[in-house]
C-alpha cells in the first residue's frame, strides 16, 4: 500500500549514517581538548609539499587541462560500463557482446574525433 | 523476479529510424574531419533524415501500434506524426543554415551532426512510453541544443544564451525528475500505460502526492514549451542563438514538449483531467496575454518572434485543454503549420543577415518592398498566417484549436484567445507596413542561397495551400491519431 510503506530493510544505513556522523563530529570535539596548541608561522600557512607557497590557489589554468579532464571522464564512464558486462558476460550472449561493440564503436568514433580535432596535442 | 534478457531483435525494428538519425550524425562527425567544404557535410545530413524519413514511413505503413522494449518504446501513429515535423523541421533548418553559418562565420560541421541528435532526442521523446525513456530523450534533445544556442563562441549573446538556456534547462529537467518520482513513489510504476491504471486501482486520483507529481512534470513541459511563467529563458536565448538555431528551437523542442505533454496528461493522467485541466487554464491565459501584449515592445525581430512563438504555444494548449481526441488532434495541426510559417519568417531573418549588417532591428526592415518585392511578399504571407489572417494557415490552425476548445464549452477561453490574436496582429501588422509603407533608409541586400530559396518556396507553399485546402492536413493528422 503506498503511504504505509515503512523502509524497514534500510534500517542498518540508518545506524551506519548516524555512527558516522557521530565519529565525525566527536573527533572534531575531543580533538581540541586533547592536543597540544603551538602555532608559528610556517605552520599556519599553505601546504606545498614542502615547498614555500607562492602567489594565489586561485589563478586561470590552461584550457588543455578541462579537455584531457574531459575526455578522461568520456573514457572512464566507458570502462565503467564494460565492467558489469564482462561479469554478465556469460549471461547476456552474443546479444550482449553486440550491443558491446556497438557501444564501443561509438565511442571508437569519438576517439577518432577528438584525436583528429588535435585534443591530445599539449603543444 | 525475473531479469532474463528481454531484449529481442524485434525490439530493434520500431527504432530502426532513431538509429539511423544517430548513426548519420556518426558518420557527419567523421565526414567534418576529412571534408573541406561544409556544404557536403550539410547535404548528407539531409540524406539521412531523409532515409531515417523514409524508415517511418515504411513503419508508418504498419497500421498496429508497435510496442518495444517492455513497453518503453512506442510507435504509433501519434509518435509518427511528430517524428514528421521534426524530420521537415530538422532538414528546412539544414537547408536555411548553409549559407548563415559561412557569414557567420562558425561553419563548423559538428552543427549539422548535433542538429540530427538533437532531433533523435525529440523522436525518442515522441515515441517514449515510460517516463525514464522520455527523461532520457528529452536529455539528448537538450543537451545538443545548448551547444547549439552557444554556437557562434566569438558573440558574447551567443554564450550568455547557451548559459541561460542550460542553467534553466538544468533546472527544469530536476523538476522533471522531481515530478517523476513523486510519480513513481505514489503508483509504483514510471510505465505510461501502468501509472494510468494505477491511479484506478489504487485509488490515488485525489491525492495530494499524485497532484504534485503532474505539477511537477507540467512545470518541466512548460518550461520547454514556454509557457509564462516559466518563459524568461526565451527572449535571451533565441536572441542570442544563431538565427537558424533558433528557427531550429522555436519549432523542436516545442513540438516535442507538446509531443509528451499529450501523452502524459492523455494516456497518464487521463482519469485526471479535471485536476491538470484547472492547472492548464490560467497557464494558457497567461501565456496567450503575455506572449502577445509583451512583443508589442519589441525592436529586435528575433525577440519579438520568440514572444509570438509564446503566444502560439498559449493557442496550442487550448486543444490539450479541450481534452478530446478532436482537441489534441487541432493541437498537432496547428504545430504542423507553425513549422511552416515559423520557418518561413525565420528564414527571411536569415536572409536580412550579411556581413558586418546584423539585420535583425525591425526598422531594418523599411521599405523593404522597394527593393526586394518578391522578398517582402513572403514575408507579408508568413506574417498573415502568424496572425492568422485567412486564407493563409495561420488562420486554419487557429480556427481548429478554438472549436475544440468551444465544443468542450471553454467558449471564454476561446475568446480570450481572440482577442489576444487581435492585440498579436499589431506586431505582426507592423512588419508589413515598415515594409511597404515607409521609406527605406539605405539599400539592403539580401543573402541568398538556392537551399534557403528553396525552404522559403515550400513554407510559403504550404502555408497558403494548407490555408485553402486545410483538409490534406487535417485527414493526415486524424488518420494518424485516431487511427
Amino acid at each position: 500500500m503506498p503511504g504505509t510503506y515503512v523502509p524497514s530493510d534500510y534500517f542498518p544505513v540508518l545506524v551506519i549514517i548516524l555512527i558516522a556522523a557521530s565519529v565525525g563530529l566527536g573527533a572534531l570535539l575531543v580533538g581540541p581538548l586533547v592536543r597540544p596548541r603551538r602555532r608559528y608561522k610556517q605552520k599556519l600557512s599553505a601546504y606545498e609539499s614542502g615547498n614555500p607557497p607562492v602567489g594565489e590557489a586561485r589563478q586561470k589554468f590552461s584550457v588543455k587541462y578541462y579537455i584531457v579532464a574531459m575526455l578522461f571522464v568520456v573514457f572512464d564512464v566507458e570502462a565503467v560500463f564494460l565492467y558489469p558486462w564482462a561479469v554478465a558476460y556469460d549471461k547476456l550472449g552474443i546479444f550482449g557482446f553486440i550491443e558491446m561493440m556497438l557501444f564501443i564503436f561509438i565511442l571508437l568514433v569519438g576517439y577518432i574525433y577528438v584525436w583528429k580535432k588535435g585534443a591530445f596535442e599539449w603543444e | 523476479m525475473d531479469t532474463g534478457f528481454s531484449i529481442s531483435l524485434l525490439d530493434i525494428r520500431p527504432i530502426v529510424p532513431e538509429i539511423t538519425m544517430v548513426c548519420a550524425g556518426l558518420i557527419l562527425l567523421l565526414l567534418d574531419l576529412v571534408v573541406r567544404k561544409k556544404e557536403v557535410v550539410a547535404f548528407v545530413g539531409i540524406v539521412g533524415a531523409i532515409v531515417a524519413l523514409y524508415g517511418t514511413f515504411k513503419l508508418y505503413g504498419l497500421s498496429e501500434p508497435q510496442i518495444a522494449f517492455s513497453n518503453m518504446f512506442i510507435l504509433d501513429g501519434y509518435a509518427n506524426f511528430f517524428k514528421l515535423i521534426f524530420y521537415l523541421n530538422v532538414i528546412m533548418t539544414i537547408g536555411i543554415s548553409v549559407k548563415y553559418m559561412k557569414v557567420e562565420k562558425a561553419s563548423y560541421g559538428e552543427y549539422y551532426a548535433l542538429l540530427l541528435f538533437s532531433t533523435t532526442g525529440m523522436m525518442i521523446m515522441a515515441s517514449a512510453g515510460d517516463l525514464i525513456v522520455l527523461y532520457l530523450g528529452l536529455e539528448l534533445m537538450a543537451l545538443s541544443t545548448y551547444i547549439l544556442a552557444g554556437l557562434l563562441r566569438g558573440q558574447t549573446r551567443s554564450n550568455e544564451a547557451a548559459l541561460k538556456y542550460f542553467f534553466l534547462g538544468a533546472f527544469s529537467s530536476a523538476f522533471l525528475l522531481y515530478g517523476i518520482a513523486l510519480t513513481y513513489g505514489i503508483t509504483g510504476t514510471t510505465n505510461i500505460s501502468d501509472i494510468a491504471v494505477s491511479l484506478l486501482t489504487l485509488d490515488i486520483v485525489g491525492n495530494p502526492v499524485t497532484m504534485l507529481g503532474i505539477i511537477f512534470i507540467i512545470v518541466a513541459f512548460g518550461f520547454k514549451i514556454a509557457l509564462i511563467p516559466f518563459h524568461m529563458w526565451a527572449p535571451d536565448v533565441y536572441e542570442g542563438a544563431p538565427t537558424s538555431v533558433t528557427a531550429f528551437m522555436s519549432v523542436g523542442p516545442k513540438a516535442a514538449g507538446f509531443a509528451v505533454l499529450g501523452r502524459v496528461l492523455f494516456d497518464a493522467f487521463g482519469v485526471m483531467q479535471v485536476q491538470w485541466v484547472s492547472i492548464l487554464i490560467p497557464l494558457a491565459v497567461l501565456t496567450m496575454a503575455g506572449g502577445s501584449i509583451i512583443a508589442l515592445a519589441q525592436t529586435n525581430i528575433k525577440r519579438m518572434l520568440a514572444y509570438s512563438s509564446i503566444a502560439h504555444a498559449g493557442y496550442m494548449l487550448l486543444g490539450i485543454i479541450a481534452g478530446t481526441s478532436i482537441g489534441l488532434t487541432s493541437t498537432v495541426n496547428y504545430l504542423m503549420i507553425y513549422l511552416f510559417m515559423n520557418m518561413g519568417a525565420f528564414a527571411i531573418v536569415i536572409m536580412m543577415r550579411r556581413e558586418g549588417f546584423q539585420g535583425e532591428n525591425i526598422e531594418d526592415y523599411m521599405g523593404l518592398a522597394k527593393d526586394h518585392p518578391l522578398a517582402s511578399a513572403l514575408m507579408l504571407v508568413f506574417m498573415f498566417s502568424l496572425a492568422g489572417i485567412p486564407p493563409t494557415a495561420g488562420f486554419i490552425g487557429k480556427f481548429y484549436v478554438f472549436m475544440a476548445a468551444i465544443h468542450e464549452g471553454y467558449t471564454y477561453l476561446a475568446i480570450i484567445a481572440v482577442v489576444f490574436s487581435a492585440v498579436s496582429a499589431f506586431f505582426y501588422l507592423r512588419i508589413v507596413v515598415y515594409m511597404y509603407m515607409k521609406d527605406p533608409k539605405e539599400s539592403v541586400t539580401l543573402t541568398t542561397s538556392p537551399s534557403l530559396s528553396i525552404v522559403l518556396a515550400v513554407t510559403a507553399m504550404m502555408v497558403l495551400i494548407l490555408g485553402i485546402f486545410p483538409s490534406i492536413l487535417l485527414n493526415l493528422v486524424r488518420y494518424s491519431i485516431l487511427g
